[in-house]
């Protein structure tokens, strides 16, 4: 009589856990189902570009999908960008269009975001450690002026650059790209700065001047290395922005500073499109940022978390 | 907000400021004295070449620009030299609020005027003003308020985008494996270029002969998987390739708010018992409130600028029903170069934007008071 009341419980609860594993393997199953299907969808699109990059029409036209078991890797779509192997030491106009177009695009975005930095980052720290008075503009008139650009929408000022660049015989060049492309990201940077050197301690800064260095010397010697990490992150979400513009570029520019998307973008040919080519150039676009993406993922997470735990 | 967290360093604290001489000040102000009078000066010789008055030579506006950087010299260093550590703090916002001025409210102020004129780009002749006839002309334009609905559609897809990057976050957060892995690959999406997007995904795989989504869509049993035809169709495929580029910059904001959140409360609410249902709803999702709000916000802002995939993939059809404002207005820029018209359209559709992002600031931000009193 006393043994059958202390027993059942337990059996409960013997019941309860096994029931419970089942479900907690099952919610792991799903949850492991979820990520790899999401990860398919992420991986898929990047996967279909490179091959189709390696492919020939009919296998393009049948819908082929793995390498070496649905079709034979060709490189006929590097071969037409003058990259493939028999090409590469050879000399081929399509590659020097392209390399122009590459470099462009390299110049455009890395002289872009690291204006945007500098002028942001100067910006940032002011804001964040002295009191302005222009005017009527108080720092907080001032943050949200810079902050406010964020909202603004290209095409409000497409056409004015146009006829401003045209004045200032800055249409298809490489600065007036790169100025645009500062004004873009900037209030991006100033965001994310003006976190980062809120986490400073003032101390430190304090210490400085105790010491002797001016504002600018405390600033150059003290803060810029604690916050380097936050202006890297800063510089890699710029360079993603810049690298990947179209609008402007599209607008702005035609035979001189045209960059990498305004050409994959206008690879349209009499034929119909040549996927291979197409494919080809694709890739070559999207490399370097991947590559960028894969090896410092920390610093554009750090980024683009800014914000978030405030 | 800022005048309080801006915690200033007052150099006086530390050292009696220097009294700034008489002489260094009057050498301040003269100094941007001549910056003015050359920017001025520079600035009316080519407006009145530009009219026609006289000829100095000019062949561009780029003297004026030279000015203008030269003023901008001139004005920083007579900040130092009139108000020492004063003027030196300044400085650092000097730069970039002379060159957003520069860009931005010059820009502006001259959209704003070519947007009540008449201006055809190939044509010869300036800007002719013609008052209201372009705003008369919107109103009755029947494409830009079908742009402007689109717009609506769009903006609403973020619900979902949102729900889809808060799962996933909540996963990336949970234990498992692999996690730096699927971080990367989850990240991979926003590299990518819109316009490879649009040509690889949009043109390539949902091409209805050979691609891959289609032929998924055919072994699903859609006899005829025309991704663009429909209306609705294609403004959804449009939606999903957004959203396939954006939903992993959501998802990072909201990780890293998840992860910012206090463990305490967590363990507390598990050993109270709660179930994870009810743990996700009455603790993380309130909590995790004002994250979400920031990343909706961003969002928001990202997708009002949409165009690139539209411009490549669709170019707005079928019969519109892709266009989103941009898309929409570079096409009247491109095809008629009417350009009057295209910055009037520009304008209205930003005054339209601020007044849409305060009323849902202000909308959120009384929602979240709301919000706040009725849990505690």
């Amino acid at each position: 009589m006393v043994a059958v009341p202390e027993a059942i419980p337990e059996v409960v609860e013997q019941e309860e856990t096994s029931v419970e594993r089942l479900r907690k393997l099952f919610l792991r199953m799903l949850v492991y189902g979820i990520l790899f299907v999401w990860a398919v969808i992420c991986l898929f699109p990047i996967f279909w570009t490179v091959t189709t990059s390696f492919k020939m029409a009919p296998d393009v036209m049948r819908g082929h999908l793995i390498p070496w078991v649905d079709f034979t890797p060709q490189w006929l779509g590097w071969r037409s960008l003058g990259l493939s192997p028999e090409t590469i030491f050879n000399y081929s106009t399509v590659r020097a269009e392209f390399m122009k177009r590459f470099m462009n695009s390299v110049v455009t975005s890395l002289s872009a975001s690291f204006l945007a930095v500098v002028l942001g980052s100067l910006a940032a720290y002011g804001l964040s450690r002295f009191r302005y008075h222009f005017g009527p503009m108080k720092n907080s008139d001032i943050s949200f002026f810079f902050l406010s650009q964020l909202i603004l929408p290209p095409v409000v000022l497409a056409l004015p650059f146009l006829a401003l660049y045209k004045g200032l015989a800055l249409l298809d060049t490489r600065i007036g790209l790169i100025l645009l492309y500062t004004l873009m990201v900037m209030p991006i940077v100033i965001w994310i700065m003006r976190d980062q050197f809120k986490a400073i301690p003032v101390e430190l800064e304090e210490a400085a001047l105790v010491d002797g260095l001016s504002v600018w010397g405390a600033f150059l010697r003290i803060v810029v290395p604690i916050s380097l990490p936050g202006m890297v992150a800063a510089f890699i979400l710029s360079l993603i922005l810049c690298w990947n513009e179209y609008f402007f570029a599209a607008l702005l520019t035609s035979t001189e500073a045209k960059t990498l998307p305004v050409m994959v973008a206008s690879q349209t040919g009499s034929q119909g499109i040549n996927w291979w080519s197409m494919a080809a150039l694709s890739t070559a676009a999207i490399a370097p940022l991947l590559i960028v993406g894969i090896i410092l993922e920390r610093y554009i997470i750090a980024g683009m978390s800014t914000g978030a735990g405030k | 907000m800022d005048e309080a967290t801006a915690r200033a360093i007052e150099s006086d604290d530390f050292v009696a400021p220097d009294p700034i001489p008489e002489s260094r000040k009057r050498l301040g102000r003269m100094v941007f004295a001549v910056g003015t009078v050359v920017l001025v000066v520079t600035a009316l010789a080519r407006l009145l070449q530009e009219l026609g008055s006289f000829d100095f030579g000019f062949v561009t506006w780029r003297p004026v620009l030279y000015a203008y950087i030269f003023w901008g010299i001139a004005l920083g260093w007579s900040q130092v030299l009139r108000r020492g550590e004063d003027g030196k703090r300044a400085l650092f916002v000097l730069p970039a609020a002379l060159f957003v001025v520069a860009m931005v409210v010059f820009p502006l102020l001259f959209a704003v005027y070519v947007s009540f004129t008449d201006w055809n780009l190939s044509a010869l002749g300036g800007p002719k003003f013609n008052g209201l006839a372009n705003l008369r002309r919107m109103t009755s334009d029947p494409f830009y308020w079908n742009a402007m609905l689109n717009m609506v559609w769009y903006i609403l897809a973020i619900i979902v985008e949102y729900a889809i990057a808060f799962g996933m976050a909540l996963i990336l957060h949970s234990q498992i494996r692999a996690r730096k892995f699927f971080r990367v690959v989850f990240l991979l999406p926003l590299m990518l270029s819109p316009v490879a997007l649009s040509w690889m995904v949009g043109k390539s795989m949902m091409e209805i002969r050979f691609g891959p989504l289609a032929n998924l869509a055919r072994w699903l049993g859609w006899d005829n998987p025309a991704f663009f035809s429909e209306p609705w169709l294609a403004r959804s495929s449009i939606m999903v390739m957004d959203a396939w580029t954006f939903i992993p910059l959501m998802m990072i904001i909201l990780l890293a708010g998840l992860q910012s959140l206090p463990k305490e409360v967590m363990e507390a609410a598990k050993v109270d018992g709660a179930t994870p249902w009810q743990t996700f709803w009455k603790i993380t999702f309130p909590l995790m409130l004002p994250v979400s709000i920031t990343a909706v916000i961003i969002r928001v802002i990202f997708k009002l600028k949409l165009a690139d995939i539209i411009i490549n993939v669709t170019s707005g059809g079928p019969g519109g029903a892709t266009d989103s404002i941009t898309s929409f207005i570079f096409r009247v820029y491109r095809d008629r170069s009417n350009v009057g018209y295209g910055t009037l359209l520009a304008v209205v559709y930003l005054v339209i934007i601020v007044a849409f992002l305060l009323a849902l600031l202000n909308l959120l931000s009384r929602w979240m008071r709301g919000y706040d009193q009725e849990v505690s």
